[in-house]
């Protein structure tokens, strides 16, 4: 075997590698991507039935019912609300007033049917698409939020 | 006083950083001795002074001491004095600290252990991970100073997320630090040997050890990761292929290309400009991880409080390291004469299709990845990619890949006879075949089955023909059983830490197929004294409690597990809310039998009447994934032990052989 041959089969199986990645990922593309939208973008655009997508926004006061497993609560930005029912326990750190993405799909009847909701480790995150959303619909919900770090302000933690 | 103790050991480290990662290099450009030895003590100071740091912060933790902000922030009295300790990794500006400590231990390592190496080629390598070190702790002082103080000083702190409050997690970061950091002396192994201009055996063989102790450690901590989030999040999985997931599986991947292409340059001298690149590259995919989970640019179920000038601080320390290391790949590689020619066929053959195959995987797990950044920055909407994507294109990249590990070792250097180890590897593929089967019919022999029954025949593929090899490397009933046994008590260990590896991967093919395919979940209100069946076991829930902890209350659940009548397990699992901070946290409870895990969670109080929310898991193989990645872990130190790491390297000048027998053999 020369340099040369050894090169082109080298080539060859790197190339081959290559289309087979891109196929594969081409294809998982097309059926898994999942976008991410808020109340207010439901408004505007409709979503077909199956298609599964994102909510996010933050758990309306007041709204959270609990039957059993079955769990309703509207997801909102303040410009607009969306109901979500769910089944199942939610994560810990579920909390009326606080930011949430669920995934799922929307019925006809506008009602969102989570399949999942997100839990995060930590009770200060925001989801940075919750936030833009959040920002998109009502540039002063930081303030409407009113919540703080106790103890420490983190604004004067991380001068 | 401690606090600025250590903020001003930190600020005299970096100035010995600017030191180490220049004068040692003129040193080696010139030829100076003296030069190129300060390295040496440079290091040294380095690693006291960072220690001396490190030493602070964590005494100030120890103590309470919250006038310093960090410790206010997340710590707290009440706390047991271990998760005070792992407090001060539990947040952005300590974990950094500790990021630095490791990175430093490894500088010093080298100073002490690489005796034998090649003085200019030892002096470049420090000199590069001075550059590294400098980096970072220009980052730490400027964006994440741990030991500000706060005035007046709280009475007490805020304590640390209760998440974090668990001994699996206590150890993650350290063990993920010790890989992800440990990959930088790969890259600064491979700086060195470019600016040199020389790649060679002796280099592999020098570079390898380090590598493999650092695929090592990652491999660990990532499994530790894994373990926590299976038994603390109470949602009975134990991968999600989350961004920050990805941001440690990736250095992995391309670590275990660079394992296995270092092995071709040292032992035929070929592959050698791609082994170098791979060992750039993979400490870019460590950096990567770092800037990804740090910066909050994309969203993760794991938070670290994200901050956008940390974020470009390490995507700018990023692109110089990265940058440089690739600008100077491009001017000395192609001056990098490539040796041993070999077949496609052939050992280094299928390496290379290793290479190939974790290559592209860890490309299409960057891609994923990073998508919605891409996707967001070109206004194409706000997408996630999710575990479906994921299992789509990981899963089919995998299967060749378990399938070239069963004959790969069979196969000799330069010109491998396929058919022979075929050949040799009937048992193995008809075992396989055997397993696929009686999982199918066992199934039910439906459509649906046939991929996961394909998943545990490839674990068995792999299985029996690892150990065909290892029984042909001792002549395994060929031979006297006696001199089998000679032959395994004389095995390389570095071979017997590939068997290892190899057969932990079988394990870890079988868990994730059988976990996939056959868990089994069941979410329902349950009253005190019923019953529910799931997988064939009766779980009876005897009703809750409420108990107080330390620093939490929780409500307890108690169930009782039986199959076909007799007692199997009593499970207890808790709702905590911990007091500070204010949060809920979930306490799965776990029965294992070893094969598979009956999982149960108990979560809040039914609303409308009496009960509680609960939830079932029957988790088949699961253990499989702890065995699988412990026998990896195995073996990456088993093969560290091999001899050949330590002594008799071959050296580059004759007269060192003599040397370095004349030294003691260090451990």
């Amino acid at each position: 075997m020369t340099r040369k041959k050894r090169r082109m089969y080298l080539i060859g199986a790197g190339m081959a590698m290559l289309f087979a990645a891109a196929g594969l990922v081409l294809t998982a593309f097309q059926d898994n991507l999942v976008f991410f939208y808020s109340p207010s973008d439901l408004q505007e655009k409709t979503v077909e039935a199956d298609q599964r997508f994102r909510l996010g926004g933050m758990v309306e006061e007041g709204t959270v019912k609990k039957s059993g497993e079955m769990v309703r609560f509207n997801v909102t930005d303040y410009a607009a609300s969306t109901p979500v029912v769910f089944s199942g326990i939610l994560p810990d750190l579920f909390r009326e007033g606080q930011g949430v993405v669920a995934e799922g799909t929307i019925g006809a009847d506008g009602v969102f049917v989570a399949q999942e909701v997100l839990a995060k480790h930590d009770e200060n995150y925001m989801p940075p698409e919750v936030a833009d959303a959040l920002a998109e619909s009502d540039p002063d919900w930081k303030k409407k939020l009113g919540r703080t770090a106790e103890g420490v302000d983190p604004a004067q933690a991380t001068n | 006083m401690i606090a600025e103790l250590g903020h001003y050991a930190l600020v005299l480290a970096f100035m010995v950083s600017l030191v180490q990662s220049s004068v040692p290099l003129i040193g080696a450009q010139r030829g100076d001795a003296v030069m190129m030895d300060l390295a040496r003590p440079a290091s040294i100071a380095m690693f006291l002074l960072v220690g001396t740091s490190f030493g602070a912060l964590t005494y100030s933790y120890v103590v309470s001491d919250f006038s310093v902000i960090n410790v206010a922030q997340n710590s707290h009295t009440d706390k047991p004095m271990l998760y005070k300790i792992s407090g001060v990794w539990g947040n952005h500006e300590g974990s950094l600290l500790l990021w630095i400590t490791i990175l430093v231990t490894y500088s010093v390592a080298v100073a002490f252990f690489g005796r034998n190496l090649p003085p200019a080629l030892r002096a470049r390598t420090l000199a590069v991970q001075g550059m590294i070190t400098g980096g970072f702790l220009l980052f730490i002082l400027l964006t994440s100073n741990p030991f500000l103080r706060l005035d007046p000083a709280p009475i007490d702190g805020n304590g640390l997320n209760p998440l974090l409050q668990d001994p699996g997690l206590a150890f993650h970061p350290p063990m993920l630090y010790l890989g992800y950091v440990g990959f930088s002396m790969a890259f600064s192994f491979a700086v060195a040997a470019l600016i040199e201009g020389k790649v060679d055996a002796a280099w592999a063989r020098w570079v390898r050890p380090w590598t493999l102790l650092a695929w090592t450690f990652l491999t660990l901590g990532i499994a530790l990761g894994s373990w926590w989030a299976y038994y603390e999040l109470g949602w009975g999985g134990w991968w999600y292929w989350d961004p920050v997931e990805n941001a440690s599986f990736m250095p992995w991947l391309a670590g275990t290309a660079l394992l296995h292409s270092a092995v071709v340059v040292e032992k035929r001298d070929a592959l050698k400009s791609w082994t170098i690149l791979l060992a750039i590259l993979t400490f870019g995919l460590s950096l990567l991880g770092t800037f990804l989970v740090r910066s909050g640019i994309i969203t993760s179920v794991h938070a670290f409080a994200s901050d956008p000038t940390r974020g470009m601080f390490i995507l700018l320390l990023m692109g110089v390291s990265l940058g440089g290391a690739l600008l100077l790949y491009a001017l000395r590689a192609p001056d990098l004469k490539g040796g041993g020619l070999f077949a496609p066929i052939s050992r280094e053959g299928s390496l290379l299709l290793n290479n190939l195959l974790m290559a592209t995987a860890t490309a299409t797990v960057l891609l994923g990845t990073l998508y919605p950044v891409f996707a967001d920055a070109l206004n194409l909407g706000k997408v996630t990619v999710g575990p479906p994507f994921f299992n789509a294109v990981f899963v089919p990249l995998m299967i060749p890949l378990v399938i070239a590990m069963g004959f790969g070792p069979m196969l000799s250097w330069k010109r491998g006879d396929l058919a022979g180890a075929l050949s040799r590897l009937k048992a193995a593929a008809g075992a396989a075949l055997l397993a696929f089967g009686l999982a199918w019919v066992l199934a039910g022999g439906a459509l649906d089955d046939v991929l996961a029954a394909f998943g545990f025949g490839l674990a068995v593929w792999l299985l029996v023909a690892t150990l065909v090899e290892l029984a042909e490397r001792v002549k395994l009933f060929k031979a006297p059983l006696a001199e089998s046994g000679r032959r395994f008590a004389r095995l390389p260990r570095a071979a017997f830490g590939m068997t290892l590896a190899h057969l932990g991967m079988a394990f870890i093919v079988a868990g994730v197929t059988a976990a996939s395919a056959y868990k089994q979940e069941s979410v329902q209100v349950m009253v005190a004294g019923q019953t529910i069946t799931v997988a064939g076991y009766e779980f009876t829930f005897q009703g809750a409690e409420r108990v107080e902890g330390p620093n939490y209350s929780a409500v307890k659940g108690h169930f009782g597990v039986t199959k076909d009548g007799e007692p199997i397990a009593q499970l207890d699992p808790e709702k905590r809310e911990y007091t500070s901070p204010p949060m809920p946290t979930t306490e799965a409870a776990i029965h294992t039998n070893g094969w598979a895990d009956l999982y149960a969670v108990v979560g809040d109080p039914n609303e409308d009447g009496p009960g509680f929310v609960t939830r079932i898991y029957f988790e088949p193989l699961v253990p499989f994934l702890w065995y699988g990645s412990g026998l990896m872990a195995l073996g990456g130190f088993v093969s560290l032990t091999d001899r050949r790491h330590r002594v008799g390297a071959p050296t580059r000048r004759k007269v060192a052989a003599a040397t370095a027998g004349a030294k003691p053999a260090s451990a």
